[in-house]
């Protein structure tokens, strides 16, 4: 279409030039729509997009769950998480519009009267829209023993497809997916026989953070760092996410879950991919993704023997925090007696690639460390020859690349630099990019950007079939040795608010060490 | 010497100013007192980090620089990373300056916050000949440069136009549409234009794009056969802007609208059907910009878009199938909330303004 012109049948042409592209109309149904994930950051989100004028111009919402609430009750309870958790204040009426037509299911998840009520529900609101056709988004934020249940029920009452109507289904899966490769593996299977691929989002909640899609931007709209992201020019890689609070209220998901299922498994992988990946033809969300995938499938699974040698886990124990004595994880509300769940994972892993081949990939998170950070640290070889060695200085550390994901975003180069003075004094000088002091713009919550980005049917951002089983190849067999019977007493622990246990040392490759958190 | 308030000044964060200002001052003074205030600040914490974004180039009437400042002072976190504000006093002989480096009094460790850099010049009208020489040594190199003159001053724009990369202009603020259009175009030929007219049909644009983008829908753009815009009985330039964004958009091709009795109308060539235009005054809307859109289609339905309480109201009617009305959610963004959208814009670029800027001028002749 030209602006010349009379548009061409199919197409729109009034959505050049807009930032915001229009999403279709749709009702969002929310399963555990009254727990703490959607309180904290579904509702805020909704919010926050209806404050924007980014939500599709005919949407409804629909909450889920065993509670047995009145639509007037889901709407005071949403309000309310609308602000108590929203990033900025509510506008009361854009609220009151938004929470206006709410409408409530209660039931069981495994009781099929509860699907009979939501599509009657949904039956509904498109009768009240009428010229136009509802897309229909199930967004599962309950237990993850309920997403094949809630799938195979959807299946059973025909929820997954709109017939005859022209509107789309999706189906939005929280993490975790799966607890391990098998369970993944029987997860996909099951959501699978009921919606295609297509219609399926699995959420990694990083993917939607603006730093995180902004390593896209980084590697691949720069020409400087193309010619040295390889083995010939980097050294090694660190991915850190600590965290310096412990487990807080989610003792029973985590105490069965551990450090590695809760972040290793997912976003410090999908970091990892990233950063390694090929560049894609495009940003089409199977070309980023055929991409990612390749990154994943050249990293070889450890065999049991080569567990120790590669993956150290923790455990945190009482110290001190902020000046304050902390309680060790076994002390924590809700935590098992003699628990043996790490707080703590390192993982030494190799991209086995043309590209990647005997680069050392060190991956670490862990609860109640020193700091609250993410970052990756890219660490390039030295000089070939140092003209400037000076016995009385110390040496020259390499450059380092360093991309914060937070708390404050930016991207931080390390370079050898003069010291003013009579004599060539080399010392390491930092070169910083603030996102904060480089754009007006404030960026969205990643759960604003996803659910807009399922709405409209975009995957780019969601984690595949393939690749979520992927993941779970690398991890399976690090969890099936930490989990072994004889293995389980053998967890060292670290003093809370430390850098961790002295254990993960022996994972580091001759001249690396960590970074101090 | 720490001050609060001024230019700088952000609403519910308690800020201090780090100031500086010298009577009868030249350029390089003023460009080594920023940055010693700068030093001073990351001295205080090394959390202060000076922002590299956009520089703003304010030209105002001396008299009425502070409802100027008020105005940029509710723009929030779009603010530009250096401001700078010529007071234009007519019979002034030397210039005055003061220089603030503005920041957030508390930064948690660890954390990093942009401090705001403003620049306020006293000159007199013997200085606009030469503008160029006092503003261009105090901009930040390498970041864009917007430039915004809301009291006129289009001699010293003129001087300004050789480091602007972007100008703010507001449409409607020029009692006659058709002036203010061609000032925009003339302006749009020799850098980028930022109108916050065109800013404030935004959202209805968005809305009429969205009501028209299933696929079910999209051939009706193809079909439409009315347009009424109503508006701000001041805001004639934004409904003619939104007229010309649809016909440069849909290929109707635009021809001057005549003046009649409730407003302008004129009946516009489209491919298969003409289309009836109508911009109609609302005496009832209290702030500038649209107060309503109505269309019609081929097949009888008619799709209205009004201002309402949590966003648009929309009504759609039509033969078979009874009428319809729900909200387009969305905050109202008040005059501040356009202001800081339009410094916001000046790092982006709108690839469908210019067609409906000259569609409109076209419909304004």
């Amino acid at each position: 279409m030209t602006a010349e012109g009379a548009p061409a049948p199919g197409e729109n042409p009034l959505v050049e030039g807009l930032e915001r592209l229009p999403v279709p109309p749709t009702v969002l149904v929310i399963f555990g729509a009254t727990g703490d994930l959607s309180k904290r950051k579904l509702l805020p989100a909704l919010y926050n997009l209806a404050h924007e004028g980014a939500l599709p111009e005919r949407f409804h919402l629909v909450g889920s769950s065993r509670s047995h609430l009145s639509d007037d009750d889901f709407r005071r309870e949403a309000a309310d998480a609308v602000r108590e958790f929203s990033r900025r204040p509510p506008d009361e009426t854009v609220l009151e519009a938004l929470l206006r037509s709410v409408r409530w299911v209660s039931g069981g998840f495994d009781d099929p009267a509860t699907y009979e009520a939501l599509g009657t529900t949904l039956d509904d609101l498109d009768a009240e829209t009428g010229r136009v056709a509802l897309n229909r988004a199930f967004y599962l934020s309950t237990a993850p023993g309920f997403f094949p249940v809630i799938v195979e029920h959807l299946g059973r009452r025909g929820l997954h497809e709109c017939e005859g109507s022209g509107a789309g289904t999706r189906i939005i899966i929280e993490k975790p997916f799966g607890s391990t490769l098998a369970s993944a593996v029987d997860l996909n299977e099951r959501v699978l026989s009921v919606f295609s691929e297509s219609q399926v989002f699995r959420i990694d909640h990083y993917l939607g953070k603006e730093t995180v899609q902004n390593m896209l931007a980084f590697r691949f709209a720069n020409r400087m760092f193309e010619p040295v992201w390889n083995r010939d020019h980097i050294a090694s890689v660190q991915i850190t996410a600590a965290e310096d609070i412990g487990i807080g209220s989610r003792a029973g998901y985590y105490d069965s879950s551990g450090a590695l299922r809760d972040l290793v498994q997912n976003h410090l992988l999908q970091l990892l991919c990233l950063l390694c990946m090929e560049p894609p033809i495009d940003l089409g969300a199977d070309q980023v993704r055929n991409e990612k995938v390749k990154v994943l499938k050249a990293i070889r699974p450890p065999t049991p023997d080569e567990v120790d040698a590669m993956a150290v886990r923790g455990q945190y124990a009482a110290g001190t925090a902020g000046g304050e004595p902390v309680p060790g994880y076994r002390e924590e509300d809700g935590v098992a007696d003699g628990s043996t769940t790490e707080t703590f994972a390192a993982l030494r892993l190799e991209v086995r690639n043309w590209r990647w081949a005997g680069v050392p990939f060190y991956l670490r998170t862990g609860k109640r460390l020193a700091r609250k950070v993410t970052e990756i640290a890219v660490t390039l070889k030295p000089v070939p020859h140092m003209a400037f060695d000076d016995p009385s200085h110390p040496a020259l550390p390499p450059n380092q690349l360093v991309m914060t994901i937070q708390p404050d975003e930016g991207v931080s180069l390390s370079l050898g630099a003069k010291i003013p003075g009579t004599r060539m004094q080399i010392r390491p000088v930092q070169m910083e990019f603030q996102y904060g002091a480089a754009f007006v713009s404030q960026s969205p919550e990643a759960y604003e950007r996803l659910i807009l980005d399922a709405m409209r049917g975009d995957a780019t951002l969601f984690t595949r079939n393939d690749e979520a089983e992927a993941q779970w190849r690398i991890c399976d067999p690090i969890i099936a040795r930490w989990g072994a019977p004889s293995s389980t007493d053998r967890v060292p622990h670290y003093a809370a608010g430390s850098q961790g246990p002295a254990a993960a040392d022996a994972l580091l490759r001759d001249g690396d060490s960590w970074r101090r958190i | 010497m720490r001050v609060r308030a001024g230019y700088a000044r952000v609403v519910a964060v308690p800020t201090t100013d780090n100031v500086w200002r010298e009577r009868d001052t030249e350029p390089p003074a003023i460009e080594a007192a920023i940055r010693a205030l700068e030093r001073d600040r990351h001295r205080e914490d090394p959390g202060y980090v000076h922002a590299r974004v956009l520089n703003m180039v304010v030209l105002v009437d001396r008299e009425w620089s502070g409802e100027i400042a008020n105005r940029l002072g509710r723009v929030g976190r779009f603010h530009p990373s250096r401001l700078i504000v010529c007071a234009i006093d007519p019979g002034r002989r030397v210039v005055d300056a003061l220089v603030s480096v503005a920041a957030p009094a508390e930064v948690r460790e660890g954390e990093t916050v942009a401090t705001r850099e403003t620049v306020v010049l006293d000159i007199g009208a013997r200085h606009v000949a030469g503008l160029e020489t006092i503003v261009g040594p105090l901009v930040k190199t390498d970041v864009p440069t917007l430039v915004w003159a809301p009291h006129g001053h289009h001699d010293a724009v003129r001087r300004l136009m050789g480091l602007a990369q972007v100008m703010l202009v507001d449409s409607v603020e020029d009692p006659d549409a058709g002036t203010a259009l061609r000032r925009a175009r003339g302006l749009s030929e020799e850098t980028y234009v930022v109108d916050l007219a065109w800013l404030r049909t935004t959202p209805w644009r968005e809305r009429i794009a969205g009501t028209f983008d299933p696929a079910n829908r999209r051939c009706e753009l193809s079909t439409l056969t009315r347009l009424q815009v109503r508006h701000h009985p001041d805001s004639r330039a934004a409904a003619l802007l939104l007229t010309g964004w649809l016909a440069s958009r849909l290929g109707w091709e635009p021809s001057p609208l005549v003046s009649g009795a409730d407003g302008l109308q004129a009946s516009l060539h489209a491919q298969r059907q003409d289309v009836a235009v109508h911009l109609a005054a609302d005496p009832s809307q209290t702030v500038p910009g649209l107060s309503g859109i109505t269309v019609d289609t081929a097949s009888g339905e008619t799709l209205a878009l009004d201002r309402g309480r949590g966003g648009l109201h929309a009504t759609i009617a039509g033969p078979g199938a009874p009428t319809q009305d729900w909200t387009l959610l969305g905050a109202s963004r008040g005059e501040s909330g356009v202001l800081g959208e339009g410094i916001r814009q000046a790092l982006l670029r709108d690839p469908t303004y210019l067609p409906a800027l000259r569609a409109a001028e076209i419909l304004a002749r």
